[in-house]
């Protein structure tokens, strides 16, 4: 009988087409806006992803996250270095400049400055130059991202000067880097340069990042430093999800991105639903005859469940299958949606959500379908 | 023959047909408190097996109920059907299920073929329910059609189809399980003249096997001539037993019991 079921359901196209773009229609809503909410969550910790060397970061003792930064004195990083079980550790520092174009257009950049002789926290994709140019006097690299934005439709192109805290600074190399929360260029320097290119203060050092010896976890190493120096030391784990926690509990943004998030699934389960149901209701008679030749409620049951499934899985490959796309085309058209993607756990719990969705709709159905009494169909 | 209905059947030196469907004081209510209503009134009558009885009525007079109860549609309020030897008030749930599937066929008035379906298809239904593979059964059902007239039709899809083609789809799904009660509600009553003398000369060919039994409930009173039997209801009973022919032209209505 499921093989009645499918063509039953195969054989009314508006209405299989309407329950199918229902349940797609929600299921690319869910995913997109899910997606680009896990995506921008994300993208707060991107910082601390780009440095992966570093399993300890060091900062002060009320830093809630990577972005909002209280320094702490240069001088602590000997002071980490000198706890025991650090195998080692350097100087990052991260903040906010303005770069200036010779021809006096500006833009917010987030300036890394990485340590001048270990280059930990360097980008790791160079599109041009070479990271030892670093060292030249005043050369950055630039993320392409920043490329684009600071000299939009131009190519790609050492050699271009641009100004900070009214000091020059030369693009020598192009790299990628992990997109940053605020959609800003990101500015790469020696940790001794890049702290030229800032307003002076008594306190420059954001972190310390280092790494443990063998046999020393993280998290032990961790609660050394914070033991020995007073200041607060997280593995890089706790330091992600500090810092994602941080923006979802502080912002706006999964309010947002929820409410779209549950209206997807209203409208996936309305769309869906009312046209499977009348799907059903329109087959009641049908429904009835194969009630009348000896079709049981459980044989029923398994056709309708088996139409709804049917529905559910064409209605969510197709709303993944747009999501993807939209994914692959705007990663590329728009710089600011680069790197998000759909996460596992968006695509399981939006199958999740459109189990929901048919087993809504088919009960509505298979309410009608039980109640039915064969004799109906001698009622024309 | 229950004594209770009047019988106008001329004693005969035939030997009496198998009984297929045995009535034994079936009534029938709906609703309860001072909405409820009777509308079947403790019928009696036995349906013999290899003839094609008529059943017919004003609508509200209770054929659809009585045919519903006798098919195992619809359960009596008071007394039991016996089809076949077999009381219907001692099958419950799924085996009542099965036992239909097995035994009885159903031809609808609007035919109820699913659209989607080709006409081999849906004549292959009631094989899928019995569970057979689905190959075996286009083909059994392939051949039914093929006895019925329309084996050149059988990857038509019913809107493809003229009424009197759709109908006769139906009677092939009803008998493709070889079912031994055939029950049809009003067969001829969507179709022409001459599509529904020819699907009823079809249905007189089905009842004549043995072993089958084949009501027929009609209000066309064209067909009266092809019917072994003519029940005729009115407000619940059954007021008249008779022999169609017997009676030329009749025009069912309803009769006093004598």
């Amino acid at each position: 009988m499921n093989w009645v079921a499918w063509k039953m359901l195969n054989g009314d196209t508006a209405k299989y087409l309407g329950a199918v773009f229902g349940v797609a229609f929600g299921v690319l809503l869910i995913t997109q806006q899910a997606s680009i909410f896990v995506g921008l969550m994300s993208r707060t910790a991107n910082p601390l992803r780009d440095v992966r060397e570093a399993s300890v970061w060091v900062t002060d003792r009320h830093q809630q996250n990577a972005d909002e930064i209280e320094p702490i004195a240069d001088g602590a990083v000997h002071r980490i270095r000198g706890v025991e079980g650090m195998d080692w550790a350097v100087r990052l520092y991260k903040g906010v400049a303005r770069a200036r174009r010779p021809d006096g257009i500006f833009r917010q950049v987030i300036l890394l400055g990485v340590d001048d002789h270990s280059f930990v926290g360097a980008p790791r994709t160079i599109l041009m130059g070479d990271l030892a140019d670093l060292r030249r006097p005043s050369a950055v690299f630039i993320d392409k991202a920043g490329h684009e934005s600071l000299w939009p439709g131009e190519p790609l192109q050492l050699g271009r000067e641009i100004e900070m805290n009214e000091r020059r600074a030369v693009i020598v190399g192009i790299c990628e880097t992990s997109a940053p929360f605020q959609s800003f260029p990101v500015v790469v320097a020696t940790y001794s340069q890049a702290t030229q290119f800032i307003a002076r203060e008594r306190k420059q050092l954001s972190f310390v990042v280092g790494a443990p010896v063998a046999g020393v976890t993280p998290a032990e190493a961790c609660r050394r430093i914070k033991a020995a120096t007073g200041f607060e030391a997280l593995t890089y784990d706790q330091f992600v999800w500090q810092t994602i926690n941080y923006y979802i509990a502080n912002t706006g943004i999964p309010v947002n991105f929820g409410i779209t998030i549950v209206l997807g699934f209203i409208v996936g389960a309305a769309i869906a639903g009312q046209t499977f149901y009348l799907f059903t209701l329109e087959n009641l008679r049908h429904f009835g005859a194969l009630k009348a030749m000896g079709v049981n409620n459980r044989r029923l049951i398994g056709m309708v469940l088996l139409q709804a499934a049917i529905i559910g899985a064409v209605g969510y490959s197709l709303g993944v299958g747009m999501a993807v796309a939209f994914f692959e085309i705007s990663g590329r058209a728009l710089p600011d949606l680069r790197g998000i993607n759909i996460p596992w756990q968006v695509a399981i719990g939006t199958a999740g959500v459109v189990v929901a969705i048919i087993t809504f709709a088919s009960l509505m159905s298979l309410r009608r379908v039980l109640l039915l009494e064969p004799a109906v169909v001698f009622r024309g | 023959m229950p004594a209770a209905v009047h019988s106008l059947v001329p004693d005969s030196p035939a030997p009496l047909p198998a009984v297929g469907v045995a009535c034994r004081g079936i009534a029938k209510e709906f609703g309860s408190g001072e909405t409820r209503t009777r509308v079947l009134h403790g019928i009696d009558v036995d349906i013999g097996c290899g003839a094609l009885t008529l059943l017919v009525g004003p609508s509200g007079c209770g054929k659809t109920t009585l045919i519903s109860i006798i098919a195992g549609l619809l359960d009596p309020t008071a007394g039991d059907v016996t089809l076949f030897g077999t009381p219907q008030s001692q099958l419950r749930g799924n085996r009542r299920v099965d036992f239909r599937a097995r035994n009885v066929g159903f031809v609808f008035q609007q035919y109820n073929l699913l659209p989607s379906l080709t006409a081999a298809e849906n004549v292959a239904v009631p094989l899928l329910v019995a569970r057979q593979p689905r190959k075996r059964a286009i083909e059994q059902a392939a051949g039914v059609l093929d006895a019925v007239g329309l084996g050149s039709r059988l990857k038509a899809f019913p809107n493809q189809l003229s009424g009197g083609q759709q109908q006769r789809v139906a009677i092939a799904r009803a008998l493709v399980h070889e079912p031994r009660l055939l029950v049809c509600d009003e067969p001829t009553a969507a179709l022409d003249s001459h599509s529904g003398q020819t699907v009823m000369e079809l249905l007189k060919s089905v009842a004549v096997h043995p072993d089958r039994t084949v009501i027929v409930v009609t209000h066309d009173s064209r067909v009266l001539q092809f019917g072994d039997r003519l029940l005729e209801m009115a407000d619940g009973r059954i007021v008249l037993d008779t022999i169609p022919q017997s009676i030329p032209d009749h025009t069912p209505s309803p009769r006093p019991k004598s």
